[in-house]
């Protein structure tokens, strides 16, 4: 690790001022930034910490049903008080470990965008609003390829607003050494249709099986799973399976999705 | 001394808690890295990331200037000093010795391995020495790796160019049963090949490496803390082959050790940097490896590709195996490479069958990889997959009871001692019993069922169950000897019984997770008839310890426990002469039982710590008879072997969808002959298994075809967890005991690891094939998604 200045400021005002200074970064839960800076990786001046920014924190309800999550919020807090949004909690539940679960953060996990990552399947299944300090983001337009997202610099994800579904689920299927998502897919039924997000799979990022939601909004079933075909060719292909492979299970995990929705 | 004759409370057969977890649990352990000496600094190594190449310059003014730092060291600064020995000489077949390249402290005109450390900066913090070495630049031309064994055997690019081949042996045993084993097998009924995998594996102890080298000014001293297993054979490859200090100016201390399973046993560069840097700076040099650092530079483990052949009739009697394999040994010899795919490997080629003829062959071969030696096992979990896991097919292709045709094989218990054709001498054992308890954990008769209920959720359930065989309590000197080792594998004690009756044992052997603590203790206190909290073991120290060669390959308790039995021995017959002059009685008179030394027919008697107390305060002492004291050392030698033995079985449910498998119920029934501690033998058991489990579903070590480690760290090298295993269930009862030690122990550290990764894979092949897959054969680690490509005949 390189040292490093470290600010934790209590407003987003503050920190927004913060991250003008030149590489400034922000701090989420630190799950991923934290190893990269002890591995010498990244050499910030400031890190500009998020966690102590009370409006950034919590769970709550909005008047358009959306379950409104605070950037700064962890996993844990969200498994335990989103149960307006089940699918949602349950993911947020099983990401990695429950030391991971309490540092780690929605916000955090957005930024950075990993393409192993749970949290953008859920994003961009949900069709959510990314709040950041300046506008506000659709998911469909936020998730630009792998690590790669609609942030500029010095934006600060404050809060994310899920509208909930009639019905979804998250199923994951691990990668036995790092546990994230080999494939993980995340399906939500809304009222106007079915959003299928995958993670894990492609060298792109979390993205949108668009043959999956016809399918399924047509008939919400795994029945209606089985003749749709999904190539392999654009998927990560790594010593934990072939983008082959990984094409298999992002049908299989929709089905096994869609079987288990509430 | 079986546990039936306990007479003593925490003795022989207690499975009393292990006393050194106190202080493990609450962070009162004391590690390498925790010891913190005045004016210490910081060594970094500069490691290669290329695989070969060629070092044309290193430039390292840049470094030196930078703050703090104090020393940097490259290759051209040991060019003087010896190399890191390996410890066995293997002949080949045609009587050539095997080729010994050297493996310098740093490495010098080329670099062999990705991280393979060639540079060294020392700095007054672990900061300023990783800035420094940043700014090493060195000029490395890039060779090809030479990565494929069977590509490195058939020439193309050399690892050591002074050598001109990358096969270090090719070692036949026994090469006289050669001809008669291909005749057997040519005329044979019925053969079953195999070609298989056994997949390197990465140690992982939880503790990385660490040493501090302490070279003291004013009495011209070293003093090396490091994590070894066995301190005193560090020191001896220290001395006499690397550095050259003199033994009686070296001390080694291994305090508190997080893990070894092997990796420890082994002289490493980064020690004989340490020790000369401290001299060189004349302060303390400390170094302690990231867990990166690790992955790279720890001796790997296994890494096996094998042929195997069993003959056999059509009945299904074995007549011969017969089996051509490469190992690994990496990029340089590490000290016990040589040893592992030979003698802790051929000579288990037998199993536990009375098969007339076995022919081994074994080259070693060096790749532009991580140095391979014994990691938990070594040798002879490779040994014991080959045979379980050709039989398992064997079975299949001859339409017999995968138990039944073991049971047909197998050594029988009048038969002991028994001459196996791979040239060992089996003392004891009687795996028909070890199978009946095997069956008796696994309800096989419900197997059915409970592969209906699987089906009935989408799912394939599998039956595996192997034997195995190991020798351990390493080793007899004389026979090692003769096979090649260059050091003696005895051990040793010194007891010392202090004047108030209080003992403290010091042993050769190193507890780094075993339990010696504990267990050695009982031992001492079974014969004493005292409580065992009064004892203390002493280990880790070659300024306290007698020399003793360590802990590996299951040898702590069946030879250093040995030579605790002799040096206690010795205490009582010294105790029963004092005794006897207390008493005023004559020695031959004098019974000791449960602490007590007693005149025969008498109810005169003083108790052991009178005794000692005595031979402390030597009044009215027959000093010309007795010395005063009470301390006595003992080395043992074995006269053979030990022969752990068992049967393991495992149930698997997989998942045809996505090829996950899980596992479902694990049985092992093991024989270590007679047990000090069953519930440290439980823990030792449950360990080595969970590490069998990782190796055969999901450990992965991974090199791209230009020598990178593509498994080179957690994110991707998958370690087995708790979800990952099953509760165990476990059967050490009704051990044969060991015919030549005076414990009658066989010792049960690797057992686990050794006997679990067949029965894994043959459960696995088991679901496959009732899922209708005509899958025979695939190598580990059953990942997922290889299992799903093997169903699906990807070409896996």
């Amino acid at each position: 690790m390189y040292n490093f200045e470290m600010t934790r400021p209590s407003t987003i005002a503050d920190a927004a001022k913060a991250l003008k200074e030149e590489d400034a970064q922000a701090l989420g839960g630190g799950q991923t930034l934290i190893p990269t800076l002890k591995q010498r990786l990244a050499i910030p001046s400031t890190l500009v910490s998020l966690t102590g920014i009370g409006e950034m924190n919590g769970v709550c309800m909005s008047d358009a049903n959306e379950v409104c999550v605070g950037g700064a919020t962890s996993h844990a807090v969200v498994a335990r008080e989103a149960s307006a949004y089940p699918g949602l909690a349950g993911l947020a539940s099983h990401i990695g470990d429950p030391a991971v679960r309490n540092r780690g953060t929605v916000g955090g996990s957005l930024a950075n965008n990993d393409p192993s990552a749970c949290y953008p399947a859920a994003a961009l299944a949900s069709g959510a609003s990314i709040i950041t300090n300046t506008r506000e983001i659709a998911a469909d337009d936020y998730f630009q390829g792998m690590f790669t997202t609609a942030l500029e610099d010095g934006e600060i994800i404050t809060e994310v607003r899920f509208p909930v579904p009639e019905k979804s689920h998250y199923e994951k299927f691990v990668q036995p050494a790092s546990r994230f998502a080999l494939v993980g897919v995340m399906v939500a039924k809304y009222a106007d249709g079915v959003r299928v997000a995958v993670t894990g799979a492609s060298e792109e990022g979390v993205f949108r099986w668009t043959e999956a939601e016809a399918a399924l909004s047509a008939n919400f079933s795994a029945d209606a799973l089985p003749d749709l075909s999904i190539s392999g060719d654009d998927m990560i292909s790594d010593l934990h399976g072939s983008g082959e492979y990984r094409a298999h299970l992002v049908k299989v995990m929709t089905g096994r999705a869609v079987a288990s929705a509430a | 001394m079986p546990k039936d004759n306990t007479t003593t409370e925490g003795g022989i057969g207690a499975a009393t808690v292990r006393r050194e977890d106190i202080r493990f649990l609450t962070g009162e352990g004391n590690y390498t890295d925790d010891i913190r000496l005045q004016g210490e600094c910081h060594a970094i190594f500069v490691r290669s990331d290329v695989a070969n190449g060629v070092i044309k310059s290193i430039d390292t003014s840049t470094a030196e200037g930078m703050p703090g730092v104090l020393a940097v060291f490259t290759g051209e600064d040991f060019v003087e000093v010896g190399g890191n020995p390996a410890g066995w000489l293997i002949n080949s077949r045609d009587g050539e010795p095997m080729k010994e390249p050297k493996r310098p402290v740093l490495a010098h005109g080329k670099v062999r391995h990705v991280g393979d450390a060639y540079a060294a900066v020392v700095a007054e913090t672990r900061e300023q020495a990783l800035d420094a070495a940043g700014a090493i630049e060195a000029d490395i031309e890039e060779l090809p790796a030479v990565i494929n064994m069977a590509s490195a055997v058939a020439g193309g690019g050399l690892v050591h160019d002074e050598i001109d081949t990358n096969v270090c042996f090719d070692w036949g045993w026994i090469e006289d049963n050669r001809a008669a084993t291909d005749a057997a097998i040519k005329a044979a009924p019925h053969v079953t090949t195999l070609e298989l995998v056994n997949n390197r594996l990465v140690p992982n102890a939880m503790e990385t490496r660490a040493s501090m080298g302490d070279y003291n000014a004013g009495t011209g001293e070293y003093t090396l803390y490091t994590t070894s297993q066995n301190p005193h054979m560090s020191r001896l490859l220290i001395c006499a082959f690397v550095l050259g200090i003199p033994e009686n100016k070296l001390r080694v201390i291994a305090p508190d050790v997080g893990g070894g399973f092997g990796s420890k046993i082994y002289h490493y560069g980064e020690e004989a940097l340490v020790l000369a840097a401290s001299k060189k700076l004349k302060r303390p040099v400390r170094w302690t490896s990231t867990r990166s650092e690790a992955f790279l530079s720890d001796a790997h483990g296994r890494d096996h590709v094998t042929k195997i052949e069993l003959a056999c009739e059509k009945d299904g009697t074995f007549i011969a195996f017969r089996t051509e394999t490469m190992a690994n040994v990496g990029a340089y010899l590490s000290n016990f490479s040589t040893a592992t795919p030979t003698f802790l490997h051929g000579t288990l080629m037998a199993g536990n069958y009375t098969v007339p003829n076995v022919y081994v062959n074994v080259k070693a071969v060096f790749t532009n990889t991580v140095p391979v030696d014994a990691y938990r096992g070594a040798g002879r979990p490779e040994a014991t997959y080959s045979i379980e896991r050709v039989i398992d097919m064997a079975a299949r292709e001859l339409g017999m009871d995968p138990i039944e045709l073991r049971r047909k094989n197998f050594v029988k218990p009048d038969q002991y001692p028994f001459a196996s054709a791979a040239g060992l001498e089996y003392d004891s054992g009687n795996y028909d019993l070890q199978m009946d308890k095997l069956e008796a954990m696994i309800d096989r008769p419900g197997f059915a069922a409970r592969r209906a209920e699987s089906e009935k959720n989408g799912k394939l359930r599998g039956l595996g169950l192997n034997a195995y065989i190991e020798a351990c309590g390493i080793a007899p000197s004389n026979l090692v000897g003769v096979l090649g080792a260059r050091v003696g594998l005895y051990d040793a004690a010194t007891v010392r019984v202090n004047a108030t009756g209080s003992l403290a044992v010091m042993v050769g052997a190193h507890s780094h997770g075993q339990g010696h603590e504990t267990a050695f203790p009982q031992v001492v206190a079974e014969m004493l008839g005292i409580d065992p909290q009064s004892i203390d073991i002493v280990h880790g120290d070659t300024a306290k310890i007698p020399f003793g060669m360590g802990t590996y390959g299951s040898r702590s308790l069946a030879v250093c426990g040995s030579a605790v039995v002799r040096a206690t021995e010795k205490i009582i017959a010294k105790a029963k002469k004092i005794a006897a002059h207390m008493l005023e009685a004559a020695e031959a008179d004098i019974e000791f039982e449960a602490g007590n030394f007693s005149v025969a027919g008498t109810d005169k008697s003083v108790s052991f710590g009178e005794v000692a107390f005595k031979a402390y305060i030597p009044h009215n002492f027959p000093i010309e008879d007795i010395e005063p004291g009470l301390e006595e050392t003992a080395f043992y030698d074995p006269a053979n072997f030990t022969y752990p033995s068992g049967a393991y079985a495992c149930e698997v449910e997989l998942d045809p969808e996505t090829g996950k498998v899980t596992i479902e119920r694990f049985a092992a029934a093991d024989d270590f002959g007679n047990i000090i501690n069953p519930m440290i033998v439980t823990g030792q058991v449950h360990g080595g298994i969970g590490q069998g489990i990782g190796q055969a579903l999901i450990e992965q070590t991974a090199y791209d075809d230009d020598g990178q480690l593509l498994s080179a760290s957690y994110m991707d090298y998958a370690m087995p967890r708790a979800e990952d295993v099953p509760f165990y269930q476990v059967n050490h009862d009704d051990g044969t005991p060991c015919a030549h030690n005076p414990l009658g122990v066989k010792g049960c550290g690797e057992a686990g690891a050794i006997g679990s990764p067949a029965s894994v894979v043959n459960a696995v092949i088991d679901a496959m094939q009732s899922g209708g897959k005509n899958v025979t054969h695939m190598d580990m680690p059953l990942t997922p998604s290889r299992v799903w490509e093997a169903m699906n005949a990807k070409g896996v």
